[in-house]
């Protein structure tokens, strides 16, 4: 199945400032996604600060629940 | 301190993310006191004056023309006549002898060129509140960015950015939000950073490939290591805002003011200025005597009877030609949260005495 392939695999989620990556975070929190504060991937961006990983089975769930809350850059598979 | 002493958004480890969310928490606090619905419209400063220069220094360029009012602190009035004389045109609109502001009069005084009306909300020599809903009215029914200088009613009076119609707030930490001093914040509502040059630039922890300023919230206006430290009691003061409820701590203070300029009304030889009505001020109260000067009873109530005031000008010379106190100025008492009904009535019991004895004097 599609979702077993996708077991182990990640996608991140860039914001333009730290404080947006921790408003999001809290947000992800809240709806109880698992989740993890890495430091940005260099190969996807020159920051210095924090992205947050998800498994790629939620992306879409992690689009909804950040939509209008707060400005994303962009959404990169790892 | 000791355990989240690392910079925030510098660095993806956890004591960083662990700085990072103090000042997320403590714009959240403000955002909602404030009633501000994206928390990051909020930047960081180190007082109210810090913002206000980012405000005014920010939105004005030679050939643009600036509003603002007779009753406005140093902090508003010195980068104001500083810009003036490199070429931004500016409007003092008299206030009343009573501190008050008339919103016509600044309807009257826009032009092709206004780019910022800049009001306080509230005198800090006589505690007046001025009509801003009404000027925020008025500034956005023309498109003019209207700034409000805070400093005096921020945590003791309802501020509401949207029913205000607020474009820049301006407030410091250290006087009703029960912060630390070198604390302060400027709302800025979207789309007014377009217009709004930053006071400093440098490094952000954002955007780092770029030698160029960041253009967006907070990054844009909060260059270099944060105040951590002092955000983090930012955040409980306003926490502790929260909890208590603005309107109930406003219910207190306007009690203890009347209180207080009642009692003061009611000793000869004493005058009161501004407005004498505690529902249109805040918890300030600015007073004379004919025999005495304001250095003089501020020396004798601290020296003899432990009680603690302001002499002068306050730091607002065009506030007290208005109010007709420069240039000897005034004793300010001011009440908070904390001060009880026992502390005024030993305030008013003291001066009652300075007041006897210089007419005897005298």
């Amino acid at each position: 199945m599609v979702k077993d392939k996708q077991a182990n695999s990640y996608g991140v989620v860039l914001f333009h400032s730290t404080s947006g990556a921790l408003m999001a975070e809290k947000l992800l929190k809240k709806e109880g996604i698992e989740y993890k504060l890495i430091p940005v991937p260099r190969h996807l961006s020159s920051d210095c600060g924090v992205c947050i990983r998800f498994s790629s089975q939620d992306e879409s769930l992690v689009r909804k629940i950040l939509a209008d809350k707060v400005e994303v850059q962009s959404f990169c598979t790892l | 301190m000791r355990s989240i002493g690392a910079n925030p958004g510098r660095s993806g480890h956890q004591l960083s993310i662990e700085a990072g969310r103090i000042l997320i928490e403590a714009r959240e606090a403000l955002a909602e006191l404030f009633g501000i619905d994206d928390p990051l419209r909020i930047c960081f400063t180190r007082n109210a004056t810090e913002s206000l220069n980012i405000a005014i220094n920010g939105m004005l360029q030679p050939g643009d023309h600036c509003i603002t009012t007779s009753m406005e602190h140093n902090s508003v009035m010195r980068p104001l006549r500083a810009l003036e004389k490199k070429g931004v045109e500016l409007t003092i609109i008299p206030c009343s002898l009573q501190g008050e502001l008339n919103p016509r009069e600044i309807e009257k005084a826009i032009q092709k060129n206004t780019r910022l009306i800049v009001t306080t909300h509230a005198s800090n020599i006589v505690g007046t509140l001025m009509a801003v809903a009404e000027v925020g009215e008025i500034a956005r029914a023309h498109g003019i960015p209207y700034c409000i200088d805070a400093a005096q009613t921020a945590g003791a009076y309802p501020i509401d950015v949207d029913a205000m119609k607020i474009d820049l707030l301006a407030f410091t930490g250290h006087k009703s939000l029960y912060g630390p001093q070198g604390t302060g914040g400027l709302y800025i509502r979207e789309g007014v950073e377009e217009k709004l040059e930053p006071l400093m630039r440098g490094g952000t922890g954002s955007r780092s490939e770029s030698q160029e300023q960041p253009d967006f919230m907070p990054d844009k206006y909060e260059s270099g290591t944060p105040n951590t430290v002092g955000i983090a009691g930012l955040g409980a003061g306003v926490r502790f805002c929260r909890a208590q409820g603005v309107a109930h701590i406003r219910a207190k203070e306007e009690g203890l003011t009347r209180m207080l300029i009642e009692g003061l009304q009611g000793i000869p030889g004493v005058l009161v200025h501004g407005c004498g009505d505690a529902t249109r001020q805040v918890a300030i109260c600015s007073f004379t005597m004919s025999d005495l000067s304001p250095s003089e009873i501020t020396m004798e109530l601290d020296e003899e009877f432990g009680i603690m005031s302001r002499p002068g000008l306050h730091c607002a010379p065009a506030a007290h030609q208005t109010v007709g106190t420069s240039p000897q100025g005034t004793v300010r008492l001011s009440a908070g949260y904390f001060t009880t009904e026992e502390e005024i009535a030993v305030a008013i019991e003291a001066v009652r005495k300075i007041a006897a004895r210089s007419h005897k004097e005298g």
